[in-house]
């Protein structure tokens, strides 16, 4: 690792001020940035911590909202009651360690194209609010997520909350990847009255998008057959070694099937 | 360097630590207590578990500036007061739950962690709690029976104690 300061502020208005210095980096849970930093892929002059700040850590639902702050972790958002389909999501992040430290705001705002977060965040049309120099902004989820690691975050903000519509019902299904543990491909539907909410994270080639021909023909009729006559096509989809184009397609549909059962 | 001060196995500590050094290297070389292991360093296979504040995380992805202030307990501080091993410890031993021992903190920390809030874990769930920390010996069984077995002498001490 190459030296940097680490900055602990006591508040998000210092914490913001420490960000304006040059080359300086939020650090959230650490669990993706500080490997990447082992392997010098990252070099910031100062680390700002944001772990430690009280006012960004904290989970709460009102008037069908589930309010995340972005310090709180995937262990805290496992432990909620308000939204089960989120909670089980975070439950199958990483290892019990890992969601000890990983949080929801350094996730969304890393845009890592196969983290799970973003997938429920696009499903349920979340609102994704950050700070910065300027004050805050409320971001759409349809507008946040840009592509590979790219957000509409700008230099020196920070994702203070999400705030997620609870769905009626709602299910994420993920096939992972057997070494890495990450969703080679991530369904996560979301049940609400007046519409039907389907993101995919893990398989595009611009990170998470919403698949919304399954949208459409679930909001008519919510059940697994109504994704049985769409088709996925592979074009825009990642190929690796892990799998290729047209196996991330199949998955797409397959995982859609299971989540929307899985509501059920 | 600054100096960083935090409370390990009960005992209040202090030394230098730069911005990057990681809590595990902390742990190890300034304070000598070495029973943490770094196995992978890449944050995978959890020798390097310890508890900060009562929760379980890997100490090679935690710079030791975070920890600073917190209660942090190590292997070292899971044995008995009077250098017996501890419950999990002793289960371990018992049931033959390690064989080159090198993951064994990592192991026992965790398990610690589990049983602390799930004191009757199923079999899946004490697997499923392991997903962090990986043993190239013994194919798991015998970690497994250790946990159940810890998992049981701590309820039976716990009935014996009321």
């Amino acid at each position: 690792m190459y030296a940097f300061d680490l900055v602990k502020p006591k508040s998000l208005a210092e914490a913001i001020e420490a960000l304006q210095a040059d080359e300086a980096q939020p650090l959230s849970g650490g669990q993706t940035l500080i490997p990447t930093l082992k392997q010098r892929l990252a070099m910031p002059g100062s680390l700002v911590s944001l772990a430690g700040i009280a006012e960004l850590v904290g989970i709460s639902a009102s008037g069908g909202v589930l309010s995340v702050k972005g310090a709180s972790t995937h262990g805290m958002v496992a432990g909620q009651t308000d939204f089960p389909g989120l909670a089980a999501l975070a439950q199958k992040i990483g290892d019990p360690a890992v969601r000890h430290r990983g949080t929801m705001g350094g996730s969304i705002a890393n845009n890592d194209p196969a983290a799970c977060y973003p997938s429920a965040a696009l499903a349920c049309g979340a609102t994704i609010v950050v700070a910065g120099k300027g004050g805050a902004r409320e971001i759409a989820a349809d507008d946040f997520f840009q592509g590979l690691f790219a957000t509409a975050l700008e230099e020196g903000e920070i994702v203070t909350e999400i705030r997620y519509p609870i769905p009626q019902a709602s299910n994420y299904q993920k096939f992972e990847q057997p070494a890495s543990r990450f969703p080679l491909v991530g369904v996560f539907v979301a049940k609400f009255a007046d519409k039907v909410g389907v993101a995919v994270t893990g398989a595009g080639e611009n990170g998470v998008f919403r698949w919304k021909e399954a949208e459409a023909a679930l909001a008519s009729n919510f059940s697994a057959d109504a994704v049985e006559g769409l088709s996925v096509s592979a074009d825009g989809l990642m190929g690796d070694i892990h799998a290729t184009p047209e196996y991330r397609a199949h998955l797409i549909k397959v995982m859609t099937r299971r989540a929307v059962a899985a509501c059920a | 360097m600054p100096t960083i001060s935090m409370t390990v196995n009960g005992k209040s500590v202090s030394g230098e630590a730069e911005g990057r050094t990681l809590l595990v290297s902390f742990l190890r070389e300034t304070l000598g207590m070495t029973g943490t292991h770094v196995g992978c360093d890449t944050s995978q296979c959890g020798a390097c578990v310890v508890h900060v504040d009562g929760n379980s995380v890997k100490s090679c992805t935690m710079f030791a500036a975070e920890a600073e202030g917190a209660q942090v307990t190590t292997i070292e501080g899971m044995a008995n007061p009077d250098g017996s091993l501890g419950v999990i410890q002793q289960a371990f031993q018992d049931n033959h739950g390690l064989q080159c021992g090198f993951c064994t903190p990592g192991m026992v920390m965790t398990a610690a962690d589990l049983l602390k809030t799930n004191p009757n874990p199923s079999e899946k769930e004490v697997r499923e709690y392991l997903e962090g920390n990986l043993c190239r010996c013994t194919g798991y069984h015998n970690i497994v029976k250790s946990i159940l077995a810890a998992a049981a002498t701590l309820r039976g001490e716990q009935v014996a104690a009321e």
